[in-house]
């Protein structure tokens, strides 16, 4: 709460000063996800690798509260098999109001919420930070490059770095370049307002190092990797449905153009005699 | 009812006598499917039909919606995550109504503007433009409260700006926003009345399209030529028109289609790209977001709210002269509606006697600026309010204003305009020649 209370309080005193924190620019990466564009699909490989990552780092402190264990198993998402599912959920504890005590949770059961107040939920992060990248907030690399909340997620996991120069030491929180609406410190913001660095501070500190899990598929555990597998899972906790969705968005659009090409050779037809073409 | 002579519908089993002699209702189908429609019309008269598609989409998807929602602050937000991933088929019905809306105001705005260039507004269609115009304030009001629903952070922060508009209003503003709101905050009873009327609203737009139909089923449609529809007789008016069924049925549904197909791949594969990431994360009142923006189809008016600012010489006369009351705040919200309203008020600010943009050389390319002014106006209502930004808004609302209050007064009285056809027959024959026609001019060409 008190996280919250003192970043409110930054933005306002951002905007009663006229300094616009959108300005600060952000190194978002374009990564490549298997995902993107009307024929993309989840790689269920890198879902369940980007659950092991969620399991063994992320959900130190953050929840998933929307997120059902059962639906590990749906088609068009990590699909672990039922028993493997049933045993991930055995894992959590949850609170059981008839009994008052804690039992491993079922299927059912949605992943508990985080731990730690200052952490968001998960559940949506991709596609709450989907943001509306282009020049001018046009939208114009969301619609041609795809970009969007996934490749956010990433980029600020892999965004960490030294802080620069000009920052005082004791900053409060972590440098990273991907980061936009975080501190600032005044000591790199220019005479015309302008911030000399990228990104602002965070303040979570850096999750992955790279090498932090050892996948069982043998899957690179560089960062920029686990930062990727670790996007993609949470692009599908925020979209689980999102392969049923484009299958019935082609199937629509399929459809729909073949019933166009009959109105239209039914309408040409119609009105033949009229236009005086018969 | 009045209107083209064309003929009527005519009860000639028993059955359909005895009906017909205690309700007309086969007639009144019949007579309302067999309307004498002009036979030029072009490709901007299928909105009509994508509008009345679309809210019967709407209503129908809404309906669905309903029974899986909870309008309650601390539910809201979880059961519409509900739906989209615990609902069958769910998070495809919550796509399409969010998407409906987009493709609601695309359908209404080109419908609108296409009354604007045509001059359907004009007598003797008055009424059936005021209708209109009433549905579109609806239809916004409507949209606003269902933004409102899934109590994300716009909808929260949204609310909170909408409404404290209403609280601008000199000595009784504060009490219209508590009164709209239901207590002196946004929270649980906004968001029940809002659902309420979200659900209420829809079907009263219902009604007023049959209104609106009603009107210009009895003027006759307007078209492209803007010239009548010859009433002489019924032979005369049988050259001009078609009746509705089936040409411009089948027309339309082809056009339908078309427009469909498009919406559908926005649906399926980029149903997010029009709304605010913003709404995905649960309203919290202590955390407001750094841009609070409406959603794309209020950008013109918004940008309109923002461009009277209290250093414009206007804004601060009026300030002057009204002693202090009417502030910049109050004077962004006058000319919001204000901006509605000069367009409610075009059929009596138009002087031109000619109905058609096609007859009007000059009112041509101011007709094209307003349109590309509309499109700088929703551009910059999703820009920050510094540096240039300001400027353009301002340059662009005084367009608006100016484009209804002083060009198309003007325009009329200083405007030459071009020959019209004189009737509907002869622009049709122009772009289709009769055969005899067709085949004299081949052999005078030879």
């Amino acid at each position: 709460m008190f996280r919250k209370l003192t970043l409110t309080a930054a933005t306002a005193l951002a905007l009663t000063t006229g300094q616009a924190i959108a300005e600060s620019e952000t190194h978002v990466h374009d990564y490549d996800f298997s995902f993107e564009g009307p024929f993309g699909s989840f790689d269920q490989m890198q879902l369940q690798r980007g659950l092991q990552i969620y399991t063994e780092s992320c959900s130190a402190c953050h929840g998933l509260e929307l997120v059902a264990f059962r639906t590990l198993h749906d088609e068009g998402g990590p699909a672990l098999p039922e028993d493997q599912m049933r045993a991930y959920a055995e894992f959590y504890e949850v609170y059981d109001a008839a009994t008052d005590e804690y039992v491993p949770a079922t299927p059912a059961d949605h992943f508990p919420a985080g731990t730690y107040e200052g952490a968001p939920d998960l559940s949506l992060m991709a596609k709450s930070r989907a943001g509306f990248h282009g020049p001018l907030g046009t939208g114009i690399n969301q619609f041609v490059k795809g970009m969007g909340g996934a490749e956010y997620i990433a980029s600020i996991l892999a965004g960490y770095e030294e802080a620069p120069e000009c920052a005082p030491e004791d900053f409060d929180g972590y440098y990273n370049v991907a980061f936009a609406p975080g501190g600032f410190p005044e000591e790199c913001i220019d005479d015309h307002g302008h911030h000399t660095v990228p990104g602002s501070w965070i303040g979570m500190p850096p999750p992955l190092y790279g090498d932090d899990v050892e996948y069982a598929d043998g899957h690179s555990t560089d960062i920029h990797h686990e930062a990727q597998d670790v996007a993609a899972f949470l692009m599908w906790t925020a979209e689980p449905k999102m392969m049923a969705r484009k299958q019935a968005g082609l199937a629509g659009v399929i459809l729909l153009i073949l019933l166009s090409v009959l109105l239209y050779l039914t309408n040409k037809r119609l009105w033949a005699p009229h236009k005086h073409k018969d | 009812m009045s209107g083209i002579p064309h003929d009527h519908y005519e009860p000639k089993t028993g059955i359909e006598k005895w009906l017909h002699t205690r309700l007309p209702i086969v007639g009144l189908v019949y007579d309302t499917l067999m309307l004498p429609t002009p036979k030029n019309l072009n490709w901007m008269w299928i909105w009509g039909i994508v509008l009345a598609f679309t809210l019967v989409l709407q209503i129908a998807t809404g309906i669905v919606l309903v029974m899986h929602y909870t309008p309650h602050v601390d539910l809201a937000f979880k059961s519409v995550e509900h739906i989209m991933r615990d609902v069958n088929g769910g998070h495809m019905i919550r796509y399409f109504h969010a998407n409906g809306a987009s493709l609601f105001f695309v359908a209404v705005y080109l419908h609108m503007f296409r009354g604007l260039y045509y001059g359907s507004y004009k007598a003797p269609r008055e009424v059936t433009w005021i209708i209109g115009m009433l549905m579109y304030l609806m239809m916004m009001g409507t949209a606003f409260m269902g933004y409102v629903l899934p109590w994300g952070q716009m909808s929260f922060h949204g609310t909170a700006v909408i409404t404290g508009l209403f609280g601008a209003i000199p000595f009784i503003g504060e009490s219209i926003q508590t009164w709209l709101l239901g207590a002196s905050a946004v929270g649980q009873p906004a968001l029940n009345r809002f659902f309420s009327l979200h659900y209420l609203l829809p079907f009263v737009l219902l009604g007023l399209t049959i209104v609106h139909v009603w009107a210009f089923h009895t003027t006759g449609n307007n078209n492209p030529t803007g010239v009548e529809v010859r009433r002489t007789s019924k032979e005369d008016a049988a050259k001009d028109t078609l009746p509705f069924w089936p040409y411009f049925v089948i027309k339309d549904l082809f056009a339908l289609a078309v427009v469909l197909a498009v919406f559908m791949a926005i649906v399926g594969f980029m149903p997010n790209y029009l709304g605010h990431p913003d709404n995905y994360v649960p309203a919290n009142p202590l955390a407001t977001p750094s841009h609070i923006v409406p959603e794309w189809y209020f950008l013109p008016f918004y940008a309109i709210l923002r461009a009277f600012t209290a250093d414009v010489w206007i804004v601060q006369l009026v300030n002057f002269v009204s002693f202090g009351i009417i502030d910049a705040k109050f004077f962004g919200v006058l000319a919001m509606f204000g901006a509605i309203a000069v367009m409610a008020l075009a059929p009596w600010l138009d002087t031109s006697s000619v109905r058609s943009g096609r007859y009007r050389p000059m009112f041509k390319w101011w007709f094209a600026l307003l349109a590309f002014d509309f499109m700088v106006l929703m551009w910059v209502g999703a820009m920050p309010t510094d540096g240039i930004y300001p400027y353009i808004s301002l340059i662009a609302a005084t367009y608006w204003f100016g484009y209804f209050l002083v060009l198309l007064p003007l325009l009329g009285v200083i405007e030459k305009p071009l020959p019209q056809p004189a009737t509907i027959e002869d622009d049709f024959n122009a772009h289709y020649a009769p055969k005899a026609e067709a085949d004299a001019s081949a052999k005078s060409a030879e």
